[in-house]
């Protein structure tokens, strides 16, 4: 015992490490803030390390040329010792990072923690869940699968919307003029240097700012935070009601460390590993490229958005949310923090929380693309549409199922979703109009004028036409019907 | 003095007061320190960004004329699909610089040669003979069969590629990947209404 502690005096006398570890790990906090809420951000912390660990591991092995890159993922899963479980680590890891992180996020926000003094603290963050995305994109494109490569194209074509440097801004973040070797070798550059650099020091320095101003005291309603007197306030509290951080309240960051790694291992050994999907040959074009689950809501947004407004959106949305964001301390720097006083921030995150909610499980099934085999590979025209159907009518749902008309629309449940279903279409239009609707198109369904021969066109809505319930007719246009029941004249 | 323990290495009488003169001495000498660096750090600066920024180049520095083979290949009345290999590349770029386009005949002297990527945001549209239409897979953007815009969140048409026919081959200007920054210039647009002219 006393060689361990000559050895700790002689590392200490020249590291002089030991005397600020130990006031660090020693401050008071208040008591209330040793709580269940407060294990975020030492979990994100966490994450970090194993996502740099796993990323080393994995570095062994990945080759970051585009002509190898998806090949050696595949030796990874399939024939090196539990590669597939490393790589699944790591792309666990990444989802549970986003995730802690923007809970971290949240619950800072709802807490009011980003006001004086930790301004920096949370435009620090800020940074941090950017770097954190940004890891996320770039680590999506280094699993180099057709994902990744229409990913990029996606990339590539929200750059190019750019004004005036349009163009540079595809050729710098292409390496060249198309998605190729140069792309990948950039972004392996940009996922294993840059971003962890830079993430690295910026958590470090998140980190020291919260330990030195102080973790953020249990907002309670009427406790109101002022410039002059409030870290006077804090010193008060953490002396009268706190407690020494460790082990305090570190235990609890230690278990949740413990079990949301626990829960990504076992994602991993359960769920296994990301991809690589198809191979990256830009000619394989029977593809239906999708992000990663957290850019999903963006993915929606993009198929959501009026033409004329997508340019807008992408180049200043962006840059509105970031400034707000970064402004956010500014300003409401002062004030309450309990959330029972602050009815447009709750209302603020439910919205956003909401919003990013429904978005992001309508990417994942994407009702706004066509089903692009719904009239080769699926089931056809069931039969009972067809049972006491006409030749005509027969031949129109033919043509219904050959012209990829179920590729938009559903019938009996299978089909696409980017049109309405068409089980009742007969309900809604009349003859003339689903004439007219067919040939010119509109609403977002194009013309079939020129694709289809005056008999297909009479066959096709002969078959529509039989679309209605048994108790329900057919829509008929009224002065139609009018002159129909006028009296015939006597001869 | 003696009671406190002074780090190894550090010597007592660095902690004296020292002349102020010599303190401005220094202070000169570190500022003339920091202007070399300074110096040095932009004339290293400049090669650094001429490096960074060697990827951008204008359009035409990229694009070469490109063989899709043989006329004979592409039936008159169809469109289909060409693969040729982007004029610039790198020996590890594997199958990425393989390109796909989308060749339509329309009669015997006439082509049209359309990107593959999607005017929206690029991903790889699908020709269907049956009702002679573009579709994409990503956000559902829809064209007819001579690249017009159909349906969608595309706000024009397909990328066209220039054509020429030499020695009964059809060639394309090709050789980068075509958005809305350098392929957007003024087009022709047939509309399904009826050929009305519209900025691309």
């Amino acid at each position: 015992m006393r060689r361990l502690k000559a050895l700790y005096a002689w590392f200490d006398s020249r590291l002089q490490l030991g005397a600020p570890i130990k006031e660090m790990a020693l401050h008071p906090v208040p008591n209330k803030t040793a709580s269940w809420w407060y294990v975020f951000g030492s979990a994100a912390f966490v994450l970090l390390m194993l996502q740099i660990v796993t990323g080393i591991l994995l570095a062994l092995v990945y080759v970051p040329s585009a002509g190898q890159a998806w090949n050696s993922l595949n030796v990874l899963n399939h024939q090196l010792t539990l590669g597939w479980f490393l790589r699944a680590m790591h792309g666990w890891g990444s989802n549970f990072m986003v995730a802690v992180v923007l809970i971290h996020m949240a619950q800072v926000f709802l807490f009011g923690a980003y006001k004086f003094p930790r301004e920096l603290t949370w435009i620090l963050g800020v940074f941090l869940l950017l770097m954190t995305l940004g890891m996320a994109f770039t680590g999506q494109v280094l699993r180099f699968d057709q994902d990744a490569y229409w990913g990029l194209g996606i990339g590539a074509s929200i750059a190019s919307r750019v004004p005036f440097i349009g163009s540079t801004a595809v050729h710098m973040m292409l390496g060249g003029p198309i998605i190729a070797g140069a792309t990948l070798s950039r972004f392996f550059a940009f996922h294993v240097f840059v971003i962890p650099g830079m993430l690295l020091a910026f958590a470090c320095i998140h980190v020291w700012m919260v330990l030195k101003l102080g973790i953020n005291e249990w907002p309670m309603p009427g406790r109101v935070v002022r410039r002059a007197t409030y870290v006077a306030e804090y010193h008060t509290l953490t002396k009268k009601d706190g407690r020494p951080f460790v082990p305090g309240a570190v235990w609890k960051d230690a278990f949740f460390s413990a079990a949301i790694l626990a829960a990504v291992a076992v994602c991993a050994a359960v769920l296994g590993p990301y991809g690589p999907g198809g191979q990256p040959d830009p000619t394989i074009i029977q593809t239906a490229p999708k992000p990663d689950f957290f850019f999903l809501w963006l993915y929606s947004v993009l198929s959501y958005l009026p033409p004329s407004l997508e340019t807008p959106f992408l180049l200043v949305a962006p840059v509105v949310g970031i400034a707000g964001l970064i402004a956010l301390p500014f300003y409401a720097g002062e004030g309450e923090k309990s959330w029972h006083k602050r009815p447009v921030a709750i209302l603020m995150l439910t919205t956003i929380a909401v919003a990013w909610g429904v978005l992001t499980h309508l990417g994942t099934f994407t009702p706004w693309s066509p089903l692009m085999s719904a009239w080769s590979g699926g089931p056809p025209v069931p039969i009972r549409y067809t049972r006491d159907a006409s030749p005509l009518q027969r031949q129109g749902a033919i043509v219904f199922q050959s012209k990829q008309c179920r590729n938009c629309h559903s019938i009996a449940g299978v089909g696409g979703q980017r049109g309405p279903a068409l089980d009742l279409i007969a309900t809604r239009l009349t003859e003339d109009q689903l004439i007219r609707q067919v040939l010119q198109g509109g609403g977002n369904m194009p013309a079939y004028g020129k694709n289809l021969s005056p008999p297909e066109t009479t066959a096709l809505v002969q078959f529509l036409e039989t679309l209605h319930p048994m108790n329900q007719p057919a829509a008929a246009d009224a002065s139609h019907q009018a002159v129909l029941i006028e009296p015939v004249p006597k001869p | 003095m003696s009671e406190l323990e002074l780090p190894v290495g550090q010597k007592e009488e660095e902690l004296t007061p020292v002349d102020p003169l010599t303190v401005s001495r220094r202070w000169l000498l570190l500022k003339v320190g920091a202007l070399f660096n300074a110096v040095v750090g932009v004339a290293v600066a400049v090669p650094v960004f001429k490096y960074l920024l060697s990827p951008a180049k204008p359009d035409d520095a990229y694009k070469s004329w490109v063989s899709l083979g043989s006329v004979d290949t592409f039936p008159v009345g169809e469109t289909r699909l060409a693969k040729f290999t982007n004029p610039v590349g790198l020996e590890w770029d594997g199958a990425t610089d393989r390109v796909a386009c989308w060749v339509r005949r329309i009669s015997q002297q006439e082509f049209q040669v359309f990107a593959i990527n999607c005017a929206h945001l690029g991903c790889p549209v699908r020709w269907f003979p049956q009702s002679q239409l573009f579709m994409c897979p990503c956000h559902g953007g829809a064209y007819y069969a001579d690249g017009s815009r159909a349906s969608g969140p595309p706000e024009r048409g397909l990328f066209t590629y220039d054509i020429k026919i030499v020695g009964g081959k059809l060639q394309i200007n090709a050789g980068q990947m075509p958005t809305l920054s350098n392929t957007a210039r003024l087009v022709q647009i047939e509309n399904a209404g009826g050929g009305s002219p519209c900025a691309g």
